[in-house]
């Protein structure tokens, strides 16, 4: 281990609050990848200062005394953008002990926020971190609740810091799960639903649910004796009503989509992302009109129950080409899993009849896409000038199965991708004892 | 350790050397229900399979991986009569009668082969009313049979086969049982019957299970095993009994069929073959012993996260590894997961199977060992590409004892193919299409070979691209 990764492992586990200082890097002889949808330049240059793209692309001229690593022809995206997962979440999701995924026998949903639970030392996020993911939006994915809460945009540096944005977004679940958190019918989704909102509007109205924390607001007004909601669930979904906060609606079936989309009717202020969206593709139309995007379900081809019986892997697909913003997300515990999907949306526009993605398309599926889907896109997600310096060099093509991490870079910052798999992974290569047993080869 | 084989043929041995043979015969002549208990019929529910028409076939031009290793560049392969003809270069001679297929810049591979499927036992779509993987009612249940909880119209099957080349499966009981049942091994094809999948002549499987999930199971019932201990003391106690009853039986003095003990007593037989779930290294280092304590053989640990810590026991046992590529930290016992498990076992030179366990995940086996193959290089191991397709076919060919038959490009052998429309180990690659003993099954330019299970019928999507 270096001296530089023997201080960043430290910081990582004293949890300094300072970040590391971003130095000025040059990353030279590339092959370049933007991640705004073009196609990869050859011959490329990256630029990094003060934490940030100064530059990227063929002729970009390196700084007098930026440390240069010539990449030897390797390649350099922008670091993947993963929404909607739930890793930091849990140190190991089967083990209930260490799982804050869900809060299903407490009194709140909408208000539950998920900042201060997500844990930055979780091997979850050093491992997807070593996969090259840099940014991840994280969210309730498993509540006993319509509203699962309010996620957190995170980067996944080794500083302790994860927190980009808190509260960026509420979730709530149509569909199947949503109808069996709701009373078990969507005719109860529809009504929980429209209830909370109400109510919301009802606090709002009043002067409820301002500040940067609604739920934090002082001096709170009186609310009606019927109320259903805590006030707290209320306030939390203020924000929602009025357009402050995006709604993450789950739904894959093609009538839950259409039904997400007509409550824009009711609530003109909202501000929908559909997460899931398997039989997207059959109200692609719809979708692309209504401006709303996607977060997809990459590669669902089975009817995994009655909701998903329209499922392909040309989803994706057929709603790129009707003009839907659609990245790709919603793939639970393992984001790392990004780019093969990308890659296997390629694949398909070699099958006749299937729909895919070209590679600019697909590799921006997994980056600037579903940053500016998060409303984020000028912070980070490719490498544009003035972006975050979140910068991922690869051995080989980043979508090809065999091919690997080998540097990450977020906010300019050269992150450590030790981890435990990593040590195993160095103790257990030859797998025989030496002098001493296993445990004291570290 | 024994044979199982060769304990049986001791245990006749010391009945002929024992004195007093005449009187002692006529007094053990073996009752009528004895010879019931002992001659009963072993395959009741018997493979009805019969191989689609196809026509002699000759795929020219292409890079051959032959399952077995090997690679040919420019290659020819011949099928007909349902048979794999000759395989070989640019110089063979193809036979007037052959239909050409261009498979110039394509690739070749057996048939993929997944030795750990759930498909038909948790099919599509995956409601309540379809589980039928797990008889959790009792930790140790060898007397089910997949077979009979298999739905032959998944539609996954469909998928294994147009998106993943799948043309042979091992379906596994599930993982809540120590002894979850028997498996079965199909020919992926639709049919009206589970007979009408079954792989002619394939050995029978035994699903066993370590670790977490039957401690939880159970324990969770408040009963036995609630502990790692408690899984090993109630295997052995059901050994013995096993090993008693088969004891009896070779003597001729059981009165009474028994179910479960006659799958228990078919392992120490050595014709059912043992697919053990096993995470941990130090679990799988102790299921070993214990099968050398009763005679009988681990054929493959299933999953094997840690199998990478016990290369060298694995491979003297002669036991495969049925793993992931990568799937790493859902549950405590898979904490110890490293993408490079395949790549230090082969250099270990222990068998390697890439497996599914997951109705997506057989659609892309190929992609899967691609990926370990790139985290071996990464560490300093290189395996061919050749080497990796036999992580998917011979291997687990050999791992079901289908391998006489299926899992490499021989001649003589069921001719199960897939033409690629690139490298099997790219991202970018799917297949073209499939044959399965010499039919063309899967035809990617044709939606007429494309299958549609009946449950699709009618439905959004129906025969769609998938």
């Amino acid at each position: 281990m270096s001296p530089r990764q023997l201080l960043l492992s430290a910081a990582a586990l004293l949890a300094l609050s300072a970040p590391a200082v971003a130095e000025d890097i040059a990353i030279t002889n590339a092959t370049v990848v933007i991640g705004d949808g073009s196609a990869p330049i050859p011959n490329g240059t990256v630029v990094l200062r003060g934490g940030k793209v100064l530059a990227a692309g063929a002729g970009v001229v390196v700084p007098a005394g930026a440390r240069t690593i010539d990449a030897a022809g390797k390649w350099v995206t922008p670091g993947l953008v993963v929404a909607v997962t739930d890793i930091g979440l849990f140190d190991v999701e089967g083990v209930d002990e260490s799982n804050d995924e869900g809060a299903d026998k407490g009194p709140f949903s909408a208000a539950l926020d998920l900042s201060p639970a997500i844990n930055p030392l979780a091997q979850h996020i050093a491992v997807s971190r070593a996969g090259g993911v840099t940014r991840a939006a994280v969210a309730p994915l498993r509540t006993g609740a319509i509203f699962g809460g309010q996620g957190a945009v995170i980067d996944l540096a080794s500083d302790g810091q994860p927190i980009t944005q808190a509260r960026a977004f509420q979730l709530v679940q149509l569909g199947e799960d949503g109808a069996r958190a709701a009373g078990g019918s969507r005719a109860a989704v529809h009504a929980v639903l429209r209830n909370a909102f109400m109510e919301a509007r009802e606090l709002a109205r009043r002067g409820g649910g301002q500040g940067a924390d609604p739920r934090l607001q002082d001096a709170a007004p009186e609310r009606p004796g019927d109320a259903l909601l805590t006030r707290f669930d209320a306030a939390a979904l203020v924000p929602v009503v009025t357009g402050r906060q995006p709604l993450y609606v789950r739904a894959e079936r093609a009538a839950d989509i259409r039904m997400a989309l007509a409550l824009k009717a009711d609530f003109l202020a909202l501000k929908l992302v559909i997460v899931g969206a398997t039989e997207g593709w059959m109200v692609a139309k719809e979708l692309a009109a209504s401006g709303v995007p996607v977060l997809a379900t990459p590669l669902n081809d089975l009817p995994g129950n009655f909701e998903q019986l329209g499922a392909t892997q040309s989803n994706v697909g057929r709603m790129a080409a009707a003009g839907v913003k659609v990245g790709l997300g919603a793939f639970g515990d393992q984001p790392r899993y990004a780019p093969q999907y990308a890659g296997n949306l390629v694949s398909l526009t070699k099958v006749p009849g299937a729909s895919g993605l070209n590679w600019g398309q697909a590799f921006a599926a997994i980056s600037s896409v579903p940053a500016a889907i998060l409303g984020m896109g000028d912070k980070f997600g490719s490498l544009k000038p003035g972006l975050a310096g979140d910068v991922v060099i690869w051995d080989g093509d980043p979508l090809e199965n065999s091919s690997g991490v080998v540097r990450v870079m977020i906010d300019g910052v050269e992150q450590s991708l030790v981890n435990h798999q990593t040590k195993l992974r160095d103790r257990y290569k030859v797998p025989t004892e030496g002098a001493l047993p296993k445990a004291y080869e570290w | 350790m024994l044979a199982p084989k060769l304990l049986a043929g001791m245990a006749a041995l010391a009945l002929v050397a024992s004195p007093g043979l005449a009187e002692k015969k006529k007094k053990d002549e073996p009752s009528a229900a004895a010879k019931a208990a002992r001659e009963y019929n072993k395959n009741p529910f018997p493979s009805t399979y019969k191989p689609y028409p196809g026509e002699p076939t000759a795929l020219t031009g292409a890079t051959v991986f032959d399952g077995a290793g090997g690679r040919i560049e420019n290659g020819i392969v011949l099928l007909a009569d349902g048979k794999v003809v000759a395989v070989g270069g640019a110089d063979l001679a193809i036979p007037a009668n052959y239909r050409r297929v261009d498979a110039a810049g394509k690739f070749v591979t057996p048939g993929i082969i997944d030795i750990h499927s759930h498909l038909g036992d948790y099919p599509s779509p995956s409601v309540q009313a379809h589980s039928d993987g797990n008889e959790a009612t009792a930790p140790t249940t060898p007397e089910v049979w997949a077979e009979h909880s298999v739905w032959p119209q998944d539609p996954g099957f469909s998928r294994a086969l147009a998106n993943g080349g799948v043309t042979s499966l091992q379906i596994l009981p599930g993982s809540a049982n120590l002894m979850g049942g028997r498996s079965v091994t199909l020919k992926n094809v639709y049919s009206r019957t589970i007979q009408g999948m079954k792989f002619p002549d394939a050995p029978y499987g035994l699903k066993m299970a370590c670790g977490e999930n039957p401690k939880r199971v159970y324990g969770a019932k408040g009963r036995m095993p609630s502990t790692r201990m408690g899984n090993i003391a109630v295997n052995r106690m059901t050994w013995m009994k096993a090993s008693e009853y088969r004891a009896k039986r070779n003597a001729g003095k059981l009165e009474t069929r028994d179910l479960a003990m006659e799958t228990l007593a078919g392992v120490l037989d050595g014709e059912i073959l043992i697919q053990n779930h096993c995470y941990r290294a130090d679990e799988m280092a102790l299921v070993l012993d214990m099968a050398k304590e009763f005679g009988y053989k681990v054929t493959a640990f299933h999953h094997a996260t840690e199998a990478y810590k016990i290369g060298d026991l694995l491979k003297a046992a002669g036991t495969c590894s049925a793993i992931w590529a990568d799937w790493w930290g859902f549950k405590m016992e898979s904490y110890d997961a490293i993408p490079e498990n395949a790549g230090i076992l082969q250099k270990a030179g222990a068998c390697v199977v890439i497996h599914s366990d997951d109705e997506n995940g057989i659609q892309r086996l190929n992609q899967e060992a691609a990926k370990a193959q790139g985290d071996a290089r990464r560490a300093g191991i290189e395996v061919s590409d050749a080497e990796v397709i036999r992580w998917l076919t011979l291997n687990p060919a050999m791992a079901m004892g289908i391998h006489q038959q299926t899992g490499s490009l021989e001649k003589g052998k069921m001719a199960d193919v897939v033409l690629w429309n690139g490298n099997p180990l790219s991202v970018y690659s799917r297949p073209d299409k499939v044959w399965v003993d010499g039919a063309l099954l899967f035809d990617a330019a044709d939606p007429k070979r494309r299958p549609v299970s009946d449950f699709e019928l009618g439905q959004v999507g129906e025969g769609d691209v998938k």
